[in-house]
């Protein structure tokens, strides 16, 4: 063992490696991204990663490397679980051979997604163990026990921290390489009566999965990672906790006297519950506290608890309005409902010192200056001017081209429907142009269907592919339309272009945004052709490339007319004392504004005499 | 006893260097160390924020409200916006420099940082606040990438992180490339 700062997601990265993972795949998505990037950085020889189109690819993937008997990870966030919750369901019901951990990353806030769903909800209606790290430490331990785990049960494994802890970074004790499983799949072996899935066979590994959980529901009773805190002498209360939750709860204990300290229980297993455990926690209680976030899971289970075993324990938590509905809770919001529950004062009362604070500005993200996505949301915008639209926008950074002045997604669903969206528009509204906005990652991962369906189902649109060449929000993954894998292999393209041609669109065109009066003038000609059209905006993410050289505004030219700003809201442009300012710290020398200046007052430094 | 650091700023500023430094020089020094930080959306310039704490008896890597030991400001406006974490007399470490965001830009209504500066020298302890030019020094050190090594220098010297500025230093080449220490040491010392 030695100690080592890690990421919450590379912890749980480098306990699969340790556990001897054969196979890893995943799609990017916030919090959940830095596993497998990690798993790729650590990756033992003999070790396959990959970045998959998309989460049912993946978990498709693994499931057929576990039955040739590898040991597989495989990651997503919240809402990519959705979309592998086709396999998911079903593979339940087949049951694993090596070991599969599906790693997905819950976003309490939500701070970088479309949901607050609960991956633990997930867990229980699709019958699978799930593990709840509360800790940077415990997600390292949990992702190395749970292959051995899988193995033993002949289940998927869920692994579910969320943001706080994949993004949290403590000092560990990680094992030496030395210390590392070897692992060697047996390999497939023919079995049509164990994968292949027919009602016979589901019906009869129903009744065994109801039953073995039942015999987990016991195990997770007694095993060590689910901790029951006796309560000190004078307390007839008691806290329950999972997650971070937990760990905000004992930083809060840390100032209650041991007498009047409550009783604890951790669930660091909501799927199956410990019921004997949670019977042992409320037996004596007056009242117990939830502190979970999400869906009142650990809650539910309570209240299931009390109702099982004739207990009057009251449970106070979501249902009762003691706790946020919605959002994460913070550690101050942890603070006060043990405080308040315990029926202390909270040490200080929470400081009030903005109240006469000059008002500080609201800071929603935006595209990076320079960012290509502007210039092709912009081109849309002139080109179609005056006319009746409706612009369906997707998940990525371009999702930012809501954000005034650009003003130009009109909605956003979730991954692939800011191309079908606007099919059901133009069905209930022929006489609007309809625009798909989707970035290349995208389209590859959910886009290609609905254009398919656009084609085959008569609709009239035009779709925008933002092409950047890589995943650019989550930090910059490969993809099919790179030519480049995790693996660090150079492989064929697949040319977004040919795809589009190949599925029956008829019209395809690929053009510079940052050219802009041929950007505007390609979307005009792609809007007055018929049927399913195509633009490919294709320039790359400014991250990527070495900055330009920085703009500069003549004083003796401009105007101040802001029409710059106005029009593109770049955020390297700004006022200062009524003068309008390039920041050349943030000014990628994309030239944009340059185009939009009415008086030529902006150029390039060496331009300006 | 455990130390509480608060890092805010805009996103892409920098803020994650400083953590990662103040966290590789706790560790050297065999403290417990936790931390967390704003990844994802929020990281194209919105508000971000950094947590570091050290000491031995962790559990949460957040810290809250009345509870930081010193906040270091990447940004005035978003320094003002922290100060709720501040402790009673803990220290505030923050660049002058301002950062207007489109959405202030778009309207009239107008942001700059002498109004923010002004709140921090009204509302932080005496001697307990220190504001950095940060404009200035990344002229004089020719790059925009400076900043965060200048604030953490000057947050090093006010003594209170437990950290000495030899820890600093010597924790350079965890997290910089070998061609950037020089650059970075001159940042370091910038305020001294």
């Amino acid at each position: 063992m030695h100690k080592e700062f890690l990421m919450g997601n590379a912890a749980i990265a480098m306990g699969a490696v340790a556990a001897g993972v054969d196979l890893a795949s995943g799609y990017p998505g916030t919090p959940s991204t830095e596993v497998l990037e990690n798993t790729a950085k650590l990756r033992p020889e003999g070790v396959y990663v990959e970045w998959s189109v998309n989460e049912k690819a993946a978990l498709e993937v693994a499931a057929g490397a576990s039955y040739a008997g590898a040991r597989c990870l495989v990651t997503m966030k919240q809402m990519g679980l959705n979309v592998a919750s086709d396999p998911l369901m079903t593979l339940e019901y087949i049951g694993v051979k090596g070991g599969v951990v599906i790693l997905v990353a819950d976003d309490p806030g939500p701070i970088s997604s479309q949901t607050e769903q609960d991956t633990r909800r997930y867990a229980s209606f699709s019958k699978l163990p799930c593990f709840d790290p509360s800790s940077v430490k415990e997600a390292y331990e949990m992702a190395f026990e749970a292959f051995e785990f899988s193995e033993k049960y002949g289940t998927p494994v869920i692994l579910r921290p969320t943001t706080r802890i994949c993004h949290a970074y403590a000092s560990i004790d990680v094992r030496d390489e030395s210390e590392y499983v070897t692992h060697k799949p047996e390999g497939f072996i023919k079995d049509s009566k164990r994968f292949v899935i027919f009602p016979r066979l589901s019906f009869k590994n129903h009744g065994n999965i109801v039953k073995r959980n039942d015999e987990l529901s016991e195990v997770f009773s007694n095993d060590p990672r689910n901790i029951l805190t006796p309560p000190g002498k004078n307390s007839k209360k008691g806290i329950a906790a999972g997650g971070i939750s937990y760990a905000h709860l004992m930083e809060a204990l840390k100032d209650i006297p041991d007498d009047d300290k409550p009783s604890v229980l951790k669930i660091s297993t909501p799927h199956p519950f410990p019921y004997s455990l949670s019977e042992r926690f409320m037996r004596d209680r007056d009242e117990v506290l939830v502190l979970e976030e999400l869906e009142p899971v650990i809650e539910d289970e309570l209240l299931k608890t009390a109702g099982k075993y004739y207990l009057s324990t009251k449970v106070s938590g979501k249902h009762t309005g003691d706790v946020r509905a919605a959002g994460e809770n913070s550690i101050d919001d942890v603070f006060s409902y043990v405080s308040k529950f315990i029926g202390i004062k909270p040490l200080e009362e929470p400081s009030d010192v903005l109240s006469d604070a000059p008002s500080l500005p609201v800071r929603p993200p935006v595209l990076c200056a320079g960012c290509p996505h502007r210039a092709s949301f912009y081109a849309v915008k002139r080109a179609m001017k005056g006319k009746k639209t409706v612009f369906g926008g997707d998940i990525g950074c371009y999702t930012l081209g809501n954000a005034m002045p650009l003003d130009m997604v009109d909605s956003c669903l979730c991954m692939g429907a800011g191309i079908t969206i606007p099919q059901g528009i133009g069905h209930i509204e022929p006489d609007t142009r309809c625009f798909g906005f989707v970035g290349d990652s995208t389209f590859f991962a959910s886009g290609i269907t609905g254009i398919v369906n656009a084609v085959y189902n008569q609709s009239e649109m035009t779709v925008i592919i933002l092409d950047n060449s890589t995943t650019a929000m989550t930090g910059h993954q490969p993809h099919p339309g790179t030519g480049h894998t995790l693996m660090g292999d150079v492989v064929e393209k697949v040319d977004i272009e040919k795809v589009l041609r190949g599925v029956g669109v008829t019209h395809v065109e690929t053009v510079d945004p940052l050219d802009l009066d041929k950007a505007i003038e390609a979307v005009k000609r792609a809007d007055s052709k018929k049927g399913v059209k195509a633009i490919i905006f294709r320039s790359p993410c400014v991250a990527l490339i070495r900055k330009g050289r920085a703009l500069k505004i003549d004083e003796n030219k401009c105007i101040r007319c802001k029409k710059c700003i106005k029009e593109i809201g770049c955020p390297a442009l700004s006022v200062e004392d009524g003068r309008i300012v390039i920041d050349g710290s943030l000014c990628n020398g994309c030239s944009l504004c340059e185009r939009i200046c009415p008086t030529g007052a902006i150029k390039k430094e060496a331009d300006h005499e | 006893m455990n130390k509480n650091i608060v890092l805010c700023g805009v996103g892409g500023q920098g803020t994650v260097l400083a953590s990662k430094l103040i966290a590789a020089a706790a560790m050297k020094k065999g403290l417990g160390v936790m931390s967390a930080e704003t990844i994802g959306m929020a990281q194209r310039g919105g508000s971000v924020f950094g947590n570091v704490r050290i000491g031995s008896d962790l559990f949460s890597p957040m810290i809250g409200k009345g509870q930081a030991d010193i906040i270091i400001g990447f940004e005035c406006g978003e320094t003002v916006r922290m100060l709720p974490y501040l402790k009673k007399g803990g220290y505030v470490v923050s660049s002058v420099r301002s950062i207007m965001p489109t959405t202030a830009a778009l309207g009239d209504t107008g942001y700059s940082a002498q109004p923010m500066t002004e709140y921090l020298k009204n509302n932080v302890a005496e001697g307990r606040l220190s504001l950095v030019d940060t404009l200035e020094a990344e002229k004089e050190l020719k790059s925009s990438k400076v900043m965060n090594l200048v604030l953490l220098g000057a947050a090093v010297r006010t003594g209170v992180t437990g950290l000495s500025e030899d820890d600093i230093i010597s924790a350079l080449p965890d997290a910089v490339k070998p061609e950037f220490i020089e650059l970075n040491t001159k940042a370091f010392f910038f305020t001294k």
